[in-house]
């Protein structure tokens, strides 16, 4: 399959930085923490690649910089290093001085200017993360929350942005009465699902879901899990999965990337990662997680 | 020389000209045409202390101040009167310090200061609109940090203004914003355009004259140049309207075509006269009741 | 009478700018005089100058009897007429160090090198309002006069310097020193700040605040809105002497000498991962105004925090909202006329009415 978002090199370090700090952070050292500088290099060197349809998985504890990363793809959060391509995408072909002249790949997405960052986001890319207040304005109504991405993307048109938060609420199955509620009224599952709605608000083709279904009840994580699938299978969509458990990364992922302090320790598919794990890390993990 | 004669020569009042010191008047200038080159984007700059109070107008003073030459002809309004107590006030404050024409005429004026309004009468490409305004950001409502909002016009981020008004719209079937109406400038940026009755936003778009706004207090100068692409934010199914006057007239020039202001008779019952006091005179003297 | 008539209008404020000033000149009372202002009333030309940002004691008194004793409409007569000064030179910096002291205490310690000088102040005055005085105030004067300044100087006379209380606390290595830019000064009077701003444009901004308005913020944040724990390191008073270089020869000269109040502040908070030490807040005003450096020292303090996390941390809310010339300018500007904007509002709230209605 085509690759349709490529990362190389990618770091995000909170701190000045020191001579000392590379030798004294990472998986190894079993911190991301300089203990000279009191650096945080929370992403570190990571390098990835995303095809088409395809979702892969980031797994590892908490600290171990898998939602920084997604942060940073999102352009939540500027890199310190690193570069980030998209595919040529014809979401994109009307921002400007994305795509040099016949290349297929476009410029480095991270040396753009915050404009053309958060039109690429806005055209490219929906995200859902742990903590719905993040994601939705809990004030706004639900249909409002929807069409935010819309308005953002320059759709004027009252009627078809609601005809269209009406479908996208209907498939993440929120009752089409309470379109006009704010989410603040919702249980976490519904403002989880009203945030799949607005993720998907604007047609992207690439999805970033950071611990999605962490904290919702087991039953209500079933039925959240289950909805992603089904829709990542009709809307065809590629999909970066962050999550500590290895049972949702299961159930989702094709391939899957495995952090620890910052650092990349292990990739593969995701059959093979959970079946023969190589890193010691990665072991415990699994001896761990799956019975 | 001697200190005592340096400080005579440097500290000698150099133009008392219009109030304002040149380096003052250089200082607002700079910002007016930084401003024109960048049209409905806040320029900030040194705004001086002037003798009335911020809140007063002293945004569209500096402007004016540092625009006047001798053979100006100035008419400032409040509220569209040449009466009005503000009107008054500044008007005796340029008669003071410089000594210039001063006019109700809206066609007779070179500059034209107003608070809240527009003339009715069309302005020339020989006019200058200075705006006296209060809140320079649109973006306030929705975002009360100047850091956050100037990072969003930076960005063009302005979902969350286009989301408030449809969220007006769901909750009360009408965008709820009654004057300062905000306005997109040039196809960029987002723009309060001072607090106008929504009546006089169309005159701004594509018209003749230079709109200069100044805000004191905050410390900000925008400009609409002539000929600017100057919309409202408003949906293909929800447009944008003016006040709704239909059915009713000034009670003394007849006008059905102005801004009416509401007044309230001693027996309770409601009557109507132009808020452009300057214009429903002109009118008066020519029109015959019948 | 309608305030906005169309015909009149000018004749009514002409009168109402009269009626103003006759009220102001009292009916069968002495004119005050400004010697007695600036002498008796001095805490509120202290005040007036301090706001006004401008260090004139007899304009401030003319202002402050010009404005019928409102030191908001005195400070903003102030400013204005610093307005239209030009500013012919900038002094060098100047360190409080050599001020002439009236009065200095330090509340960290309870001896400090160079002792407390109480001075002038009504801290420890019992607060019984004088309804019958027994001495005629004329000869009280004398008497105090008499009591103050007959008797020997101190053993080893008034120090020169008085070294600063928290320069014991630097020694020993306990204050985060506040990294010091040589960059010129922001000066806020003649450019729009821009946020974040920088340390000097803050401190500009707070040394003209209104006094009531930096003491709300502060002690919002002593009573609970944010964890500012202050201990008053020192608090001085006195005159510093103002050095000027001339123009033309280059040679520095002192131009006279301007009283100022300055407070010393000291509040732990600990960074995480780092040493806990304590952190300096500074305020210095014109004239004798205690309470207002006190105040401004408490916010430096609280607007240097690391994570901004109540009202008097934030830089725009404590910035925006304390300038007293403004907010008076703002608060007041409500009674001009806004009837083309309400008319605009009526317009709305009856179509949504309508719009409710229909709906209902």
């Amino acid at each position: 399959m085509e690759a349709l978002l490529r990362a190389h090199g990618i770091t995000r370090r909170y701190g000045p930085g020191c001579a000392l700090c590379l030798d004294s952070t990472g998986a190894d050292a079993g911190t991301n923490r300089c203990p000279t500088c009191g650096s945080v290099w929370a992403c570190r060197d990571v390098s990835l690649e995303l095809r088409a349809e395809e979702a892969l998985g980031i797994v590892g504890e908490s600290g171990s910089g898998k939602s920084t990363l997604v942060k940073l793809l999102h352009f939540d959060d500027p890199a310190t290093s690193g570069y980030l391509e998209l595919a040529r995408l014809r979401q994109l072909e009307g921002i400007g001085g994305i795509y040099a002249d016949g290349c297929d790949w476009s410029r480095d997405l991270f040396s753009m200017d915050r404009y053309r960052q958060r039109r690429v986001r806005d055209a490219s890319m929906g995200i859902v993360y742990q903590h719905p207040h993040l994601g939705l304005r809990m004030g706004v109504s639900s249909g409002g929350n929807v069409a935010e991405r819309l308005l953002s993307a320059g759709w004027r048109s009252i009627g078809a942005m609601r005809q269209r938060a009406s479908h996208l609420l209907e498939r993440t199955e929120i009752p089409l009465s309470r379109m006009d509620e704010p989410p603040r009224n919702f249980s976490g599952g519904m403002q989880q699902r009203v945030q799949i709605a607005k993720a998907l608000s604007g047609d992207p083709p690439i999805l970033l879901l950071d611990e999605v279904s962490t904290g919702l009840d087991l039953s209500v994580q079933a039925r959240v899990l289950d909805m992603i699938r089904t829709l990542r299978e009709e809307l065809r969509l590629s999909m970066v999965v962050v999550s500590h458990d290895l049972g949702v990364i299961h159930l989702l992922c094709q391939r899957t990337m495995v952090m620890k302090n910052g650092q990349v320790v292990e990739s593969g598919l995701t059959d093979q990662i959970l079946q023969d794990p190589q890193h010691g890390y990665t072991q415990l993990l699994v001896a761990s997680q799956l019975q | 020389m001697r200190v005592r004669e340096w400080m005579d020569r440097e500290a000698a009042p150099r133009s008392t000209f219009a109030f304002l010191d040149d380096g003052a008047k250089k200082d607002v200038r700079r910002a007016l045409l930084k401003a024109v080159a960048i049209p409905g984007y806040q320029v900030p700059y040194g705004s001086r202390e002037m003798p009335l109070a911020r809140g007063w107008g002293t945004g569209g003073i500096q402007i004016t101040l540092s625009l006047l030459k001798p053979d100006d002809i100035v008419k400032v309004i409040d509220q569209g009167c040449d009466g009005s107590v503000n009107a008054v006030n500044i008007k005796k404050f340029y008669e003071r310090t410089a000594g210039v024409e001063i006019t109700t005429d809206t066609a007779l004026a070179t500059l034209v200061q107003t608070r809240h309004r527009i003339p009715e009468e069309p302005l020339t490409d020989r006019q200058i609109l200075v705006l006296q305004v209060p809140y320079p950001e649109a973006l306030r409502e929705v975002e009360p940090s100047e850091a956050q909002t100037r990072r969003m016009h930076a960005e063009a981020d302005y979902a969350r203004m286009w989301l408030h008004l449809y969220e007006d719209i769901v909750r009360f079937g009408e965008i709820r914003i009654s004057y300062r109406y905000p306005c997109t400038v040039n196809g960029r940026h987002v723009m309060d355009p001072s607090p106008i009755p929504r009546w006089d936003v169309p005159k701004l778009h594509m018209a003749d004259a230079l709109f200069l706004f100044g805000a004191g207090r905050e410390r900000r100068i925008y400009a609409i140049p002539p000929h600017t692409r100057v919309e409202p934010l408003e949906f293909e199914d929800h447009r944008f309207r003016v006040e709704d006057f239909s059915g009713k007239s000034c009670a003394r020039c007849g006008a059905t075509d102005t801004f009416l202001d509401e007044i309230l008779m001693p027996d309770g019952s409601q009557t109507h006269y132009c808020s452009d006091s300057g214009h429903c005179d002109k009118r008066r003297a020519g029109w015959k009741p019948c | 009478m309608s305030y906005v008539a169309v015909q009149g209008g000018r004749e009514a404020i002409e009168r109402a700018c009269e009626a103003y000033e006759h009220r102001r000149s009292g009916r069968t009372s002495a004119p005050l005089e400004l010697d007695q202002i600036r002498e008796q009333l001095h805490l509120a030309v202290d005040r007036v100058m301090g706001e006004g940002g401008l260090y004139a004691p007899e304009h401030a008194s003319l202002a402050f009897r010009q404005a019928a004793g409102d030191t908001f409409e005195a400070a903003f007569l102030l400013r204005a007429h610093r307005a239209t000064l030009p500013r012919i030179a900038q002094s060098e910096v100047c360190s409080t160090g050599p001020m002439r002291v009236i009065r200095r205490i330090s509340s960290a310690f309870k001896e400090v090198p160079g002792g407390q000088i109480l001075g002038p102040t009504s801290d420890y005055t019992l607060r019984l309002l004088e309804l019958d005085p027994l001495e005629d105030p004329v000869e009280r004067r004398n008497h105090l006069r008499e009591r103050l300044f007959s008797g020997k100087e101190p053993e080893g006379g008034i120090p020169d310097e008085f070294p600063r209380v928290v320069e014991l606390l630097r020694r020993e290595g306990l204050v985060q020193e506040v990294t010091s830019s040589s960059e010129e000064p922001f000066d806020i009077t003649r450019r729009s700040m821009l946020y974040p701003a920088p340390r000097s444009a803050r401190l500009q901004s707070m040394a003209r605040a209104e006094t009531g308005a930096l003491l709300f913020l502060a002690y919002s944040s002593m009573r609970g809105y944010g964890d500012i724990h202050p201990t008053l390191a020192e608090l001085r008073v006195g005159y510093v002497p103002l050095t000027v270089t001339n123009p033309v020869t280059g040679r520095t000269f002192v131009a006279g000498e301007v009283l100022v109040t300055e407070a010393e502040v000291v509040s732990r908070f600990s960074e995480p991962g780092g040493e806990p030490r304590f952190h300096l807040g500074c305020g210095m005003c014109f004239g004798q105004n205690e309470l207002k450096a006190i105040s401004m020292g408490v916010l430096d303090r609280c607007l240097r925090s690391p994570s901004p996390s109540c009202p008097a941390e934030d830089q725009e809310f404590v910035l925006y909202h304390a300038d007293g010339i403004e907010s008076m300018g703002f608060a007041n500007h409500w009674k001009l006329p806004h009837y083309v904007d309400f008319l605009s509002d009526l317009d709305r709230l009856r179509k949504a009415r309508e719009v409710a209605h229909a709906r209902a």
